[in-house]
């Protein structure tokens, strides 16, 4: 029989190396994936996936057009999206502390957050592209700029939230109305946080798929009308990966290692952003 | 400056306080009446699917576009298996990770690797799927399947669960994808309730004698067992919604089967795979109602998960 002591010592033990073991577990994913996107990845990335459209199957080509179309509506979804995120979330941020509306609208952002992204496209398929009876970029658009505005929201209220009220108090002594304290005064202050979300709207949203497949679908050819359906990096490598066309898979890794790697440097570069900001305060 | 002009300067100033505060009020409603459309919309898109099955939809396992008869149960009973499967893989992967995290890293590790796991997060879910095709169902059809098959595939009341041509993809393949993706959410959770708990609480104990281990089951994880919860809800919730990763590897079929090896369907991947070459006007009209039962699950299982965060949220204002 052990010892009390011996036994508790053992079982942390126990316990410690299991915690080590599922880190290694999680970073192992990490590399692993890591490691198939660059092996399959790099040799497909040639300079002709920059300069052609989408083959069809059999035939050489690229994936312009996709990278186009993914760009475009990634822009124009952000640009509807951020300012009504920004301006509700200063509202929760700055108006927010009496009456019913701030805690139910965080309560149901905060839900909207992590909503189930196809479920997103049906609803811009179901009030937009049926009534205009065609697939089109400005509804992929749309789906992508739902998807920004609650995590645009979020960081805004967090990031207006940090500003100390002194400085509120301060512009607010000096007589400046309540419109210009908070423009020129606390969403200056919280600028690097509130970019920072901004671009971790991007990354998340120039990487979704499902609400581009009800929304944009694809287009094989060139578009830059965004009233058609519009080819795009997403709808493109899922079209590609599934099908049974060697040439097509190849592009179909060549596009998801492009993704990837916009999509972490995004991240790193969100976060290096607001580590320099922070540290400067 | 003469006092008309200061009066006039100051009424424009209350107008433009007015309209800005109207403006920023506008758009947090905008949020509520988002809420309002989705629902709205998804509930007149599958009226046609209401009136014709009406709750006869949730338990029936017909799918059959041909004949105009559909039933949800297939793709209900995939998601919640699927997310049931991630869940177990990724909750005590989850916990030892945040324990790591936040008591045993080295001080210089801790940041580069909570970014690394958080990365692990940021990648987009459809290279998940692509990775899951592609690498991972291969090698698991080759040497974890058959494994599987032989040793627990014959063990009498789980065996049948197990048992099944060794094809890579399936339900058992969707659910462990599911769980890599999920870690990184429940993790990050974790390690943020895990590290609102007052140092003061956590050195008494160790002042007391405890082990590391002993502090976090029996002081920290008691201390934020709303917030743990929470994370796991939120982790649900994801797991319930995703869509790409999914459809890559659970096979696509319409059938009910006891083998996790077999293929199933989800409600997301369903969507994803038939919608848009969904024809007729039942059809389509099933699958949005797929999507309204998705969207009223995921739904229920968010605001529990944001509910116990706040909770606990409460309680660290109620302590400091």
């Amino acid at each position: 029989m052990l010892s009390l002591y011996t036994r508790r010592r053992i079982i942390n033990a126990i316990g410690l190396a299991i915690s080590m073991l599922a880190m290694a577990f999680g970073l192992f994913w990490l590399c692993w994936i890591l490691w198939t996107l660059l092996e399959h990845g790099l040799p497909a990335l040639t300079p002709l996936v920059f300069t052609q459209m989408t083959p069809p199957p059999g035939s050489g080509g690229g994936l312009l057009n996709a990278i186009a179309g993914s760009l475009a509506m990634t822009l124009v979804g952000t640009l509807i999206g951020t300012p009504i995120g920004i301006l509700a979330g200063t509202y929760l941020a700055e108006f927010g502390q009496r009456g019913w509306l701030a805690p139910v609208t965080r309560f149901i952002n905060d839900v909207l957050l992590s909503a189930p992204s196809i479920v997103i496209g049906l609803f811009v398929y179901e009030v937009y592209v049926v009534h205009v009876k065609h697939f089109s970029g400005w509804a992929g658009a749309l789906a992508l700029s739902i998807i920004v505005i609650p995590i645009v929201i979020r960081t805004t209220e967090n990031m207006l939230r940090l500003v100390p009220t002194t400085l509120r108090e301060a512009a607010a002594a000096l007589g400046a109305p309540q419109w210009k304290i908070i423009n020129f005064i606390t969403l200056r202050a919280a600028r690097a946080g509130i970019i920072t979300g901004v671009m971790l709207a991007i990354a998340r949203i120039s990487g979704e798929t499902a609400p581009l497949l009800f929304t944009a679908l694809n287009n094989q050819f060139w578009s830059s009308n965004m009233n058609q359906p519009m080819a795009n990096l997403p709808v493109v490598i899922f079209q590609f990966a599934m099908s049974p066309y060697e040439d097509w898979q190849k592009l179909a890794w060549a596009g998801a290692l492009l993704i990837t790697l916009s999509v972490l440097t995004l991240n790193i570069l969100a976060r290096v952003l607001f580590r320099q900001k922070a540290a400067s305060h | 400056m003469p006092m008309f002009l200061r009066e006039a300067s100051l009424k424009r100033h209350t107008v433009l306080d007015l309209l800005f505060r109207n403006l920023t009020r506008v758009s947090a409603f905008g949020v509520l009446v988002l809420l309002a459309a989705i629902i709205g919309s998804l509930v007149v898109g599958s009226m046609p699917t209401i009136r014709a099955f009406g709750f006869g939809f949730l338990t029936s396992s017909d799918w059959d576009p041909v004949n105009d008869q559909f039933g949800a149960l297939i793709p209900i009973v995939g998601t919640l298996v699927t997310s049931a499967i991630a869940l177990l893989i990724a909750i005590p992967v989850s916990f030892g990770i945040a324990i790591f995290l936040t008591e045993l890293s080295p001080r210089v590790l801790r940041r580069p690797l909570g970014v690394a796991i958080e990365l692990l997060a940021g990648i987009p879910s459809i290279i998940y799927g692509m990775w899951g095709l592609f690498v991972f169902a291969p090698l698991f059809a080759e040497h974890v399947e058959p494994w599987l098959n032989d040793h627990i595939g014959a063990m009498p009341y789980i065996g049948p669960f197990f048992s099944g041509p060794p094809m890579g993809i399936g339900m058992l393949a969707a659910g462990i994808i599911l769980a890599i993706m999920v870690i990184p959410f429940i993790a990050s959770v974790m390690r943020d309730v895990f590290e609102v708990v007052p140092t003061l609480l956590k050195e008494s104990a160790y002042g007391l004698g405890a082990t590391t281990w002993e502090v976090m089951w029996k002081v920290v994880l008691p201390y934020t067992k709303i917030g743990v919860v929470g994370g796991i809800m939120l982790g649900l919730g994801r797991a319930l919604g995703e869509t790409m990763a999914v459809t890559f590897v659970i096979g696509n079929a319409h059938e009910l089967s006891k083998s996790l090896l077999m293929p199933g369907n989800s409600i997301a991947s369903a969507l994803a795979n038939e919608f848009t070459e969904a024809y007729g006007e039942l059809y389509t009209s099933a699958l949005i109602e797929l999507g309204l039962i998705l969207f009223f699950i995921t739904f229920v299982v968010l605001s529990l998960a944001r509910y116990m965060l706040y909770k606990l949220g409460q309680r660290e204002g109620q302590a400091t």
